[in-house]
């Protein structure tokens, strides 16, 4: 599965584009600001890494798979276990029907009307993710420059 | 927003804050456009937005069901009785000398506007941000 350019370019591949569907999953928690029983939403961007990059977290638990169907069953109780634990962003456990890496937030203050977007925290969410964006971007810029060095002669 | 879906989210929700503006532009106009039938005389009127979930079916796989867009469904008008005065000398009145004014609460409408203009730029600045992200993308590799 891993090419040679895979491996070269690391983890910040798969980083760019996890980026990519949080920058989605945070506008759509600002869009909708004021929709009565909007439920804000969030990325467990160490569980939905370690899925995309296949590794193992060592802090989940992790099941034997006896069969190749276990497999995504698998990731998705290593996504629930890791939920357990509040993360620094408050994100609890998500539904059965969405990615276990995408969660709930729980509100500090809820809304009367059920929508528990808070503001400023989605916009300090929003601009934390697009320079992490921009970081990863600039890795990948520098590890590509490196290589075209290496390539041409002069 | 690899599929540029949050052109389509950020949008959704310019367009439903905008209605919302309109509605409030609407609410002020009218707030003394008094009538002599109170059946007749204007309604204060607020747009319903509702959240509409993704299919999971985009580029991102099941990352699309955890965003929405936003759907203006409909215009609710405030039931609200409008206020009676009494004022014998307008054209309007009814036979008891009386004219009826819509039930419109201008400090809720003013802050409804400050809410919604406030939402509005904070989309137009998440427009800006991906739109920003995506350009540096597409220079990814190049010098």
């Amino acid at each position: 599965m891993q090419s040679v350019l895979d491996n070269y370019l690391g983890i910040h591949a798969q980083a760019l584009a996890l980026e990519a569907q949080r920058t989605d999953v945070l506008a759509a928690n600002l869009a909708n600001v004021d929709t009565p029983n909007y439920k804000a939403r969030d990325m467990d961007f160490k569980a939905a890494l370690a899925a995309a990059s296949g590794e193992s977290d060592a802090s989940t638990l992790t099941l034997t798979t006896t069969n190749q169907a276990d497999l995504t069953s698998a990731g998705t109780l290593a996504g629930a276990a890791g939920g357990a634990a509040p993360d620094a962003a408050g994100a609890a456990p998500g539904s059965a029907a969405n990615p276990t890496y995408l969660k709930y937030r729980v509100p500090l203050a809820p809304a009367l009307d059920g929508n528990t977007v808070d503001e400023q925290l989605e916009q300090s969410a929003f601009a934390e993710n697009s320079v992490r964006y921009q970081a990863s971007l600039a890795f990948l810029n520098t590890k590509l420059r490196d290589l075209v060095t290496a390539i041409s002669s002069s | 927003m690899s599929d540029f879906k949050i052109f389509d989210i950020a949008g959704s929700g310019m367009s439903a804050q905008s209605v919302r503006l309109n509605t409030v532009a609407s609410n002020l106009a009218n707030a003394d456009s008094v009538s002599g039938d109170p059946s007749t005389v204007y309604r204060a009127k607020h747009p319903v937005f509702k959240a509409v979930l993704g299919d999971g079916l985009g580029a991102g796989g099941g990352a699309d069901a955890a965003t929405a867009t936003v759907e203006v469904t409909g215009i609710a008008e405030n039931p609200a009785t409008p206020e009676t005065r009494y004022d014998p000398g307008n054209p309007l009145a009814d036979a008891q000398g009386y004219v009826y004014a819509p039930a419109v609460n201008v400090v809720e409408e003013m802050t409804d506007m400050i809410s919604a203009s406030r939402s509005y730029q904070n989309n137009v600045e998440v427009l800006n941000t991906a739109r920003d992200m995506m350009l540096d993308t597409l220079k990814l590799g190049q010098s």
